[in-house]
């Protein structure tokens, strides 16, 4: 066997140019599949990254009507959904993992102001005291909320930086008077996630994917809520987990204990938790299907690239016929002339996907570079790809290993 | 007996034309012989050859290799006494022209299994053998004819088997290289080596012991040659 590998490199050296251009079709192969496969990789672990938002490990539960999130209309809260008290929040704080848990009104509104500049689309927030430690928020300047911004039911507002600019565009806000809903609340602080986190954007789709994050968000005292909006409104509730693995499971325990104090007749009222893991997973999807397409294209190159070593290897059969017939004379066997054969062809489409795995993961990087797309480098992909490439090499130098080793050694002496 | 051919026939298909190329060909050695076939250019002395070296089956006859009958022999045990018990040897040398002297003398080694340092070792012995010990490491292109038949002699011997098969050695040598190769041969012979060798040249067929002469397919025992052989003994 060593033997035989030692004469393949002899032969494949022998014939260098040869040699290489037959093994172009495995390197073009084998190099874009793996440029194709990091860069799903990359783009992957990104939109997992993306959506998690690196590891706060916090996860909303929201009451949903079907598959949106309940709208409050005039009619007020509707009947059969109580109101989370905190003695429901205890129980959720004790899911295994559950490490902290608050209440918080949410809605999405147009109409704040600073003098005669509007934020579209963003959200205001009634929180609790504890709701920045739970969704380990910092103020990043001014202070935060204090127990009195509660007991007197002081309008004041927190922004995140998205709000904050939008609203004030680069002037100082801490002090100023926004108006919600007409009503003035007072800046008092800027807040942001403690781990410091931008979703990369790479393509329109993943501008939509993430634009909802983006659009800023105004937190208030949860008890001036009424003054804004409304009396009885349905709480979400957002709790933290230990670790981004925890994020499903305790996300959907909380969202059962929640569901279980509904007693409305509507059936499609339910409490339900943002699955980010699993929207991950299911984008990463719909990327891995369209580039599944390109992996075919990548197949069919390689099927080629297989041709051409079998081409090749039918050429040096008939080159060396009288060598196999000299081999036969002097004692080798059927199965020792096969065996010489396909370690030639497995050892030449082996070396070709060496070869292609190099040039993917310059190509993977190129691209990378260019498009600023992530890529992430898969080891077992390279393993993969070079034990497929010497596949190809068995598989397309049985029928020319077959013909040398079924060679009449008498005609093979005589052939010129 | 070491080699025992009786009423060998050797047809071949030509154009649905059949060509008769031996006819009953008997041919009796023994084990230490050396013997030299004779013949023109045509007259079946290459086909004999193969039968002889288990390369090519006969139309009909019987032919026994010390002892075995090889005619009932399948492929695989073919290749096996071709491994051990036959060395051959080609007027055209038939060298791997990528592989050192070395590296040919040990190719049979490999398929018998031999191990690698082993193989070392036996091949340097067969080209000791030979006298060409200190040209081991040089690739076939190196070498003059004379020395790529002795390199080719050493590779036929590594396996130490009981019969020699030479088909035309020095057809392609100078006289003198073809000398060189003869007195290998004497050597070998008196080793004990059975030596079959064919040839067109009577000078060099009168070096063995006894020689035929193969006309149209039909071997006739030269017995002037004897005599002559005789003589100079
Ligand atoms: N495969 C074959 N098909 C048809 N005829 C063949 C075949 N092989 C050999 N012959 C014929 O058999 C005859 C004997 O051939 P062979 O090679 O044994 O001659 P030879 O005595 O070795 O001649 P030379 O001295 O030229 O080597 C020739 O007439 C040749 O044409
Ligand atoms: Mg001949």
């Amino acid at each position: 066997m060593l033997e035989n590998i030692r004469l393949s490199f002899k032969g494949i050296w022998s014939h260098k140019m040869r040699s290489f251009l037959t093994m172009l079709g495995i390197i073009i192969g084998i190099a874009a599949i793996i440029a194709i496969v990091s860069t799903i990789k990359g783009t992957n672990e990104q939109i997992k990254e993306n959506l998690i938002g690196a590891g706060d490990n916090t996860v909303e539960i929201s009451l949903y009507q079907g598959d949106w999130t309940y709208e409050m209309g005039y009619e007020g809260i509707p009947t059969g959904v109580p109101v989370i008290n905190s003695q429901v929040l205890d129980e959720i704080k004790d899911i295994e993992n559950v490490v902290g848990a608050s209440l918080y009104l949410s809605r999405q509104e147009f109409e704040v102001y600073h003098l005669n500049t509007s934020i579209s689309g963003g959200y205001v927030l009634g929180v609790d005291n504890s709701y920045f430690d739970t969704c380990n928020y910092i103020i990043k300047r001014g202070r935060g909320f204090c127990e009195k911004d509660f007991s007197e039911y002081r309008k004041v507002a927190l922004l995140d930086k998205d709000s904050a600019e939008a609203l004030f565009q680069g002037e100082d806000p801490l002090g100023k008077t926004i108006e919600i809903k007409r009503q003035p609340y007072v800046v008092v602080g800027i807040v942001a996630k403690a781990k410091e986190f931008e979703p990369t954007i790479n393509s329109i789709d993943d501008y939509y994917t993430y634009s909802q994050d983006a659009s800023g968000k105004i937190y208030v005292p949860d008890c001036t809520w009424p003054v804004i909006y409304q009396y009885d409104e349905p709480q979400n509730v957002v709790i933290e987990v230990e670790s981004t693995d925890d994020m499903t499971n305790a996300g959907k325990k909380t969202a059962d204990i929640l569901n279980g104090y509904l007693s409305t007749t509507d059936e499609t009222l339910k409490y339900k938790a943002e699955d980010l893991l699993k929207q991950a997973q299911d984008i990463q999807e719909l990327s891995k299907s369209t580039n599944s397409m390109l992996i075919w294209i990548a197949g069919i190159s390689l099927i080629v690239g297989g041709i051409g070593v079998m081409n090749i290897m039918l050429v040096s059969v008939t080159e060396r016929t009288q060598e196999i017939g000299l081999k036969k004379a002097i004692g080798a066997k059927k199965s020792n002339i096969l065996g010489q054969f396909l370690t030639e062809a497995a050892v030449l489409t082996s070396m070709g996907g060496i070869m292609g795995v190099i040039v993917g993961i310059i190509l993977a990087e190129v691209i990378s570079r260019l498009s600023e797309m992530p890529v992430a480098i898969s080891i077992p992909a390279a393993i993969a790809a070079v034990v497929f490439s010497m596949a190809i090499g068995i598989i397309f130098g049985v029928f020319p290993s077959y013909k040398a080793a079924a060679l009449d050694p008498i005609e093979a002496l005589r052939h010129e | 007996m070491i080699l025992d051919l009786q009423h060998i026939f050797k047809d071949y298909n030509q154009d649905k034309l059949l060509v008769p190329v031996l006819k009953d060909v008997n041919l009796q050695v023994e084990e230490g012989e050396y013997v030299a076939i004779m013949g023109p250019s045509g007259s079946g002395k290459t086909t004999l050859m193969n039968i002889i070296g288990c390369l090519d089956r006969p139309t009909s006859g019987e032919f026994k290799l010390a002892g075995t009958d090889i005619l009932a022999l399948k492929d695989k045990e073919l290749s096996n006494v071709r491994l051990n018990s036959i060395g051959f040897v080609f007027q055209s040398f038939h060298l791997m022209p990528r592989e050192s002297a070395l590296e040919n003398v040990s190719l049979p080694l490999s398929y018998a299994g031999v191990k690698k340092k082993e193989r070392k070792e036996r091949a340097l012995k067969a080209l000791t053998r030979v006298g060409l010990e200190e040209r081991a490491t040089f690739m076939p292109t190196q070498l003059s004819g004379g020395q790529k038949q002795r390199v080719a002699i050493a590779r036929a011997m590594v396996n130490n088997p009981k019969i020699l098969l030479a088909d035309e050695p020095t057809g392609a040598l100078d006289s003198k290289s073809g000398a060189q190769i003869m007195e290998l041969f004497q050597k070998l012979n008196d080793e004990g080596v059975t030596i079959v060798m064919i040839t067109h040249d009577s000078k060099i067929a009168s070096h063995a012991k006894r020689v035929y002469n193969i006309i149209d397919g039909e071997i006739s025992q030269a017995d002037e040659k004897e005599e002559k052989n005789e003589e100079k003994d």
